[in-house]
């Protein structure tokens, strides 16, 4: 079939090789399985508005207990983020290296995406631990209930990019770049840009709108 | 055979350019762009000198375009033909979460508000 024949998208009846999906058939599973991933991404982000919603409406009902104010540390919601960002660019530098299969700089660079992703979490728990020492834990105030969901649920999802990461480490390793693995890598790439988006918000609405004098 | 008619091809969220140039160029623009909005965002909430009813609403302008940031550097949404499927996608996840957003808030704003006092009393509108 000559590239003449398809002059625009739509124009394809009376074609005897119409599929119904246009003469050019289905697309790739290059990008029928990152789209698909973005899709589910999308609706992840969706779930997370309704935490959002939710942390927005108990925000204030703090049960006389202690606030953002009392809880939160700017400095260390900026370590985080930093450390969160480096580790976004970094993975978009490992899928560079897979694109042009290079062995070496992707495994070094999804280690390194990997350590910034653990110490983003290590930051969290220890936030988390030591606001759960001072009796301020999730089942204090509905406040504090929202704030656990909210940050929790991202960071129960950077826990498992992070398994992720390490799982696609060693899938690389061990199978080198195959067709799919390289979909793997590209669908947890867009997870880990998607987990970065998702911090963006919190940390705006939540440590620096909820902390403002 | 999408090969012979780049014009018509789709490409996927987060996939490289082929120029290994122009793609590192668009992740170190992407991440010096996302640590300045990042650092307004930090200096405008701890600063004093702006207007303060005002801090919120610029720090939620300074998050949205953050995410804009991330979304053109990182995952290389784009306004291009092949990028079509894909930014109406978004477009549609961003719709549901600003009616599950500005809903709920907006309808529970307005729940406390014609609480009365009991409202008070549960300790939903007060901060101390």
């Amino acid at each position: 079939m000559s590239a003449t024949e398809a002059p625009a998208i739509g124009l394809t009846h009376g074609s005897s090789e119409d599929t119904g999906l246009g003469n050019r058939g289905p697309q790739s599973k290059s990008i029928v399985v990152p789209y698909g991933f973005w899709l589910f991404v999308l609706s992840d982000i969706v779930l997370f508005s309704a935490l959002f919603a939710s942390y927005a409406s108990l925000a204030k009902a703090t049960d006389f207990g202690p606030g953002p104010l009392q809880l939160f540390s700017r400095t260390t919601v900026a370590v985080e983020t930093v450390a969160l960002l480096l580790s976004s660019f970094v993975c978009g530098l490992a899928i560079i290296a897979a694109k042009r299969k290079s062995l070496f700089w992707t495994e070094l660079w999804l280690v390194v995406t990997g350590l910034l992703g653990l110490v983003f979490l290590i930051i969290e728990l220890s936030e988390f631990g030591h606001m759960i020492s001072i009796g301020a834990g999730p089942q204090r105030s509905a406040f504090l209930s929202a704030f656990f969901t909210l940050v929790g649920c991202h960071g129960a999802h950077v826990t498992a990019g992070l398994l992720w990461i390490g799982t696609m480490i060693a899938q690389v390793w061990a199978k080198g770049f195959r067709a799919d693995i390289g979909r793997r890598l590209l669908c947890l790439s867009i997870f880990w840009h998607a987990l970065d988006i998702i911090w963006v918000a919190i940390f705006t609405i939540v440590y620096l709108i909820g902390t403002l004098p | 055979m999408t090969e012979e008619r780049p014009d018509l091809a789709n490409v996927a969220p987060g996939e490289p350019h082929d120029s290994l140039m122009s793609e590192t160029i668009s992740y170190v623009v992407g991440l010096g762009l996302a640590l300045l909005l990042t650092g307004i965002s930090f200096w405008v909430a701890s600063t004093s000198a702006l207007w303060g009813p005002g801090i919120a609403v610029g720090l939620v302008v300074l998050a949205i375009a953050q995410m804009g940031v991330h979304l053109v550097f990182f995952l290389h949404i784009t306004t291009g033909p092949d990028n079509t499927n894909n930014v109406l996608a978004l477009a549609f996840g961003v719709l549901i979460v600003f009616l599950v957003m500005i809903g709920t808030i907006w309808i529970m704003y307005h729940l406390a508000a014609n609480m009365g006092p009991s409202a008070e009393l549960m300790n939903l509108q007060m901060q101390h």
